[in-house]
């Protein structure tokens, strides 16, 4: 007969049992559709390039050496790739910026929508989400058409007479921000809203019975709270962004390469697959630490004030 | 075997059987976006009671990448004609002898036997065109016959320039310019290429594939463009003019082609047959806007075709126009790296 103890242990196993057995379906995913591909690519990046595109079964380090190093195709020297760097810098500035202006601007919508009274609430959020029922190409043609010389814009300037020349805004770096802004803007307000939701107005309110300044408010009380939001967005925006090449070439002209564009002429008219992927590695490293580093300064500081 | 699994396997045969009898009547098309005329793609499935399907690719190296991999489920593809010695290399066509087929007498004489397939033991004409300079004559007035429009910009169009983003076009352009030859190796001249490109990108507004609307709506005043872009870019607005430039240019040709892993043989053969028939191949161009290499199809052209100077290229510059052909893999690699310091 089986003692009480044994029953329990029994018990207990089942349920360990169990519980891998329910998240089965989970870790094949994330094992077979997140790891796979990527072990693909990892072991791309250690072979040879075919001639005309595709690999041969050679193991090389080229690839990975052309990442940082070029030889230079006039004196033959050895040198670091700047272009790559330059390129990589592009995107990266790119990326640090959206994040940056998508949470100026959508910091204050968050919390615009989360004052309002709980109905009006479903309707604002309704609002943002509703450009994401359309294809980002589309929406950023829609932007294409607001900005360029024949645009709305500028047709209405020229009938107002306010200038005679059409401003020259496509093409620009303005409009990349702005269609950048525009496209990843709800990834921002979204998690912003789900933590401002949860914010408890009365430590507002008790922060300005004490004499807080607006200011104090927002940075010693609303800011703290809604960190989670922060973080979330920013990493929702962020990770978008530094891949974006829709956006950039389509408003910006495609005269300047984002990362993106490098790692594609690699697998197209570059034919070197194991360029591509070595680049498509470094990218994602660089990316995980960047980002493991600002979630555990930014959650170490929430224990702080929490 | 119990009752379930037997009548899963009696439906799945008989599933297996209906799909080969519908096969018989299908062929999947390979092709570039837009490419293809939807009446004559009626006119053929009409003709012989095919289902045509129509994928799109959007470049040689995916159509390329694609086929090598296998299991696509298409017949045939329109690859251009630099590529065309690589899919015969490895072995993704079939030697359908398109020179043995019955229209094939219709074949204009300068595309009855290229260098790219001899004999014509593969491929069929579909379209070939040029690559030259688009002006707008309201912005520049001035002589347009030459790449300097892009690689020396004229005041009047400095910041207003496009330059279509193929990086083996713009290279071959810009050699050409630099006083080289196609696939040149020559490190002076590649040298002299990548400063000029490198100086002459301010002067550029974009590099973008979107020229027709562009062009139409006044973002840009030139472009390196591809012919029957050209022409649909006049039909819109009567000042653009198309040039061929002096140095020299190049000309393309994208090919029908019958893949090795064709489940429709027959249809995709007769689809070559068919392509080269002149009423069919003028419908073509009529959608394309590009000219076809069939011999006797300017007769059922459009009227806004038939002499255009987009099109017909004329006789002065007839000379001057050089197949481009595919560079070896290493020349190809310094072209990447210009390419790239040229877009940083």
């Amino acid at each position: 007969m089986a003692t009480a103890a044994e029953i329990e242990k029994q018990a207990e196993a089942r349920e360990v049992r169990n519980r891998w057995l329910l998240s089965a379906p989970a870790l094949i995913i994330i094992l077979l559709a997140a790891s796979g591909p990527l072990l693909i690519v990892l072991l791309y990046s250690f072979l040879t390039p075919g001639p005309y595109g595709d690999v041969q079964w050679k193991f090389s380090t080229e690839g990975w050496i052309s990442v940082i190093l070029e030889r230079d195709i006039f004196d033959d020297t050895l040198a670091f790739a700047s272009a790559h760097l330059t390129i990589f810098w592009r995107s990266l500035k790119l990326a640090i910026m959206a994040t940056v202006a998508t949470l100026i601007f959508g910091f204050p919508t968050a919390y615009f929508i989360a004052t309002r009274s709980e109905r009006t609430r479903d309707i604002w959020l309704f609002l943002i989400t509703i450009p994401f029922w359309t294809n980002l190409l589309i929406r950023t043609f829609a932007v294409l058409q607001v900005i360029r010389n024949e645009g709305i814009i500028n047709t209405a300037l020229l009938n107002l007479g306010i200038v005679d020349q059409p401003i020259q805004m496509l093409y620009t770096d303005f409009a990349i921000m702005v269609g950048m802004v525009y496209v990843y803007l709800p990834l921002m307000v979204l998690p912003l809203y789900a933590s401002m939701e949860k914010l408890d107005f009365r430590l507002v309110e008790a922060g300005y019975d004490l004499y807080a300044t607006r200011w104090q408010v927002l940075r010693r009380i609303i800011f703290p709270m809604v960190r989670p939001g922060v973080v979330a967005g920013s990493i929702l925006v962020f990770i978008p962004a530094i891949g974006a090449y829709v956006t950039p070439s389509v408003l910006g002209g495609g005269k300047n390469m984002m990362f993106a564009n490098l790692i594609e002429l690699q697998f197209g008219q570059g034919r070197n697959w194991p360029l591509g992927a070595a680049l498509s590695i470094t990218v994602m490293a660089i990316v995980m630490v960047a980002l493991l580093v600002y979630v555990r300064n930014t959650s170490s500081s929430e224990v702080r004030h929490g | 075997m119990n009752l379930k699994s037997m009548s899963t396997a009696v439906g799945l045969a008989l599933l297996a059987s209906t799909s080969i009898a519908s096969a018989a009547g299908e062929l999947n098309i390979y092709n570039w976006g837009n490419y293809i005329s939807p009446d004559m793609i009626k006119k053929f499935e009409k003709q012989f009671d095919v289902k045509v399907t129509v994928t799109d690719y959007d470049s040689n190296d995916t159509a390329l990448a694609k086929v090598r991999q296998g299991g696509t489920g298409f017949d045939i593809a329109m690859p251009s004609q630099t590529f065309i010695p690589i899919w015969i290399q490895e072995g993704l066509i079939q030697e359908t002898n398109p020179g043995q087929m019955e229209n094939f007498k219709n074949v204009s004489p300068e595309w009855a036997n290229p260098d790219f397939d001899p004999g014509r033991k593969y491929s069929v004409p579909w379209a070939w065109g040029t690559i030259g300079v688009v002006v707008n004559t309201d912005t520049y007035k001035g002589p347009a016959d030459s790449w300097g429009i892009i690689f020396d910009t004229p005041d009047e169009l400095k910041g207003k320039v496009n330059v279509v983003p193929e990086m083996n076009d713009v290279i071959f352009a810009a050699i050409k310019y630099a006083g080289g030859e196609q696939c040149t190796e020559d490190k002076a001249i590649l040298k002299k290429v990548r400063d000029m490109l490198v100086a002459a990108k301010p002067n550029w507004i974009a590099m973008e594939y979107n020229t027709i609307e562009k062009m139409g709506a006044g973002d840009f005043k030139a472009t390196s463009d591809w012919n029957g872009s050209a022409l649909r870019q006049r039909l819109a607005n009567a000042a653009i003019h198309y040039n061929y430039p002096k140095e020299g240019y190049g000309l393309w040709s994208d090919n029908v082609v019958v893949l090795k892993e064709a489940k429709n043989l027959e249809n995709a053969k007769l689809f070559q047959n068919f392509m080269m028939d002149p009423e069919n191949a003028a419908m073509n161009s009529a959608f394309h806007r590009y000219a076809n290499g069939i011999a006797g199809s300017d007769k059922f052209m459009p009227a806004d075709m038939k002499e255009a100077p987009e099109v017909i290229i004329p006789e002065a510059v007839k000379a001057k126009g050089e197949l481009q052909r595919l560079c070896s893999p290493e020349t190809q690699a310094l072209y990447t790296k210009i390419w790239t310091e040229l877009q940083k």
